[in-house]
């Protein structure tokens, strides 16, 4: 009882505090000294008609390299963490005709969902992360399906493997012809064109691919432990 | 009317923290726990993104080669970074918790707690502490049981 009233009061100490920080803001109209600047100058320096993304991969490129190296973390945390089934365990039995039928149809169609996503990543919302978690989602609905079909996990870490060394190689490329690290080649473009701003594009792919291969083998691990642990 | 507005929204965003947080520490079943870390995440990217709001503003996102007001974009592009960083920890989270369950049967925190201590001190090859129910002294302790780690698929609740 005392330990569920100490928590409520924390719970509720802390919610006045930030209602005490937020009251002091100005809502509605922000100060935004970076914002101005980064509006005012991005489609210009970067040529992405997504603000937002020129900020993810071209403004804080390296921290989106961190933020990949965090989700690669957790990702493989979860592997150690769950491992390969156990052997001799039986996979689940097919599912019913809905599902398979169902995951048929939607496999062609997440992936080019996904695939339009992450290409138009730098003119509409959307982008590498977003698009990735679809392609993902398109690999693990046919395991689904079919339990006993399940795409090989060394494949999907050759692709992350590629997708993160392909981000990497973009990055040092821009070392090389003496730009700071991750910052973007090959121009900028018409602004709202499909090419265009320089290596962005090519930046989310790497990330989609990367974030779609990393999700689709930590969810095909999760259909996999339902057995029981290796002893 | 806009003061209203802002503390309504506030208001969500924080409620939101609160109903996470109240969740974490007095869930008992450690996939609501999962789930009220979730909701706190929701509502801690809703705040941060409460912040960059501008009434005359548009998503950042240029049409047209049209500029107009914007919404600050730093707020969006930090939301993004947060969000996928939530799905990592929730997976890693969801994995202990299948491992824990293959482990002793139960996802309730308490039952687990109890299980895992008797198993360490099994282990460890100490009598589990005394206690007023089964005080010490009276008669000599029984030997550790040697308690299967592993709980049979029949035997949770």
């Amino acid at each position: 009882m005392l330990n569920r009233t100490g928590s409520l009061l924390f719970a509720g100490g802390f919610a006045f505090l930030l209602f005490v920080l937020v009251a002091g803001l100005p809502f509605g109209d922000p100060s935004m000294p970076v914002g101005h600047h980064v509006l005012d100058e991005a489609a210009d320096v970067v040529g992405a008609a997504n603000i937002v993304t020129s900020i993810v991969l071209a403004y804080r490129g390296i921290d989106t390299l961190g933020e990949l190296s965090i989700l690669f973390a957790a990702a493989m945390a979860g592997g150690l963490i769950l491992g390969h089934p156990a052997g001799g365990a039986k996979p689940a039995p097919p599912a019913g005709f809905i599902l398979r039928a169902g995951a048929d149809l939607l496999f062609p169609l997440l992936i080019v969902v996904g695939l339009y996503i992450i290409l138009h990543g730098h003119l509409t919302p959307g982008g590498g992360f977003q698009g990735g978690v679809v392609l993902a989602a398109a690999f693990v609905i046919p395991v689904l399906a079919r339990p006993g079909q399940v795409p090989s996990h060394t494949a999907l870490a050759v692709v992350e493997g590629l997708a993160g060394a392909a981000f990497i190689a973009t990055g040092l490329a821009a070392l090389y012809y003496d730009r700071e690290f991750l910052a973007p080649l090959l121009g900028q473009g018409r602004l709202g064109a499909l090419v265009s701003a320089g290596t962005l594009p090519i930046l989310y792919l790497a990330v989609g691919l990367k974030v779609g291969a990393e999700l689709a083998g930590l969810l095909i691990r999760f259909t996999e432990a339902d057995a029981p642990p290796p002893r | 009317m806009i003061e209203l507005t802002s503390y309504a929204l506030y208001a969500g965003a924080i409620g939101l923290l609160l109903i996470g947080i109240a969740g974490v520490l007095l869930c008992h079943h450690i996939f609501r726990v999962v789930l009220a870390l979730g909701i706190a995440e929701a509502g801690a990217n809703l705040l941060l993104v409460l912040t960059g709001f501008r009434w005359d503003g548009t998503a950042p996102i240029i049409e047209n080669g049209i500029q107009g007001h914007m919404v600050d974009p730093v707020p969006q592009a930090l939301v993004l970074t947060s969000i996928v960083i939530g799905v990592g920890v929730q997976a890693l989270a969801l994995a202990l918790a299948v491992r824990l369950r293959q482990a002793y049967g139960t996802l309730d925190l308490r039952e687990i707690r109890v299980r895992m201590e008797r198993d360490l001190d099994a282990q460890a090859g100490v009598a589990p502490p005394a206690s007023q129910e089964e005080p010490a002294g009276g008669r000599p302790l029984p030997p550790p049981v040697a308690r299967p780690l592993i709980a049979s698929r029949e035997a949770r609740p």
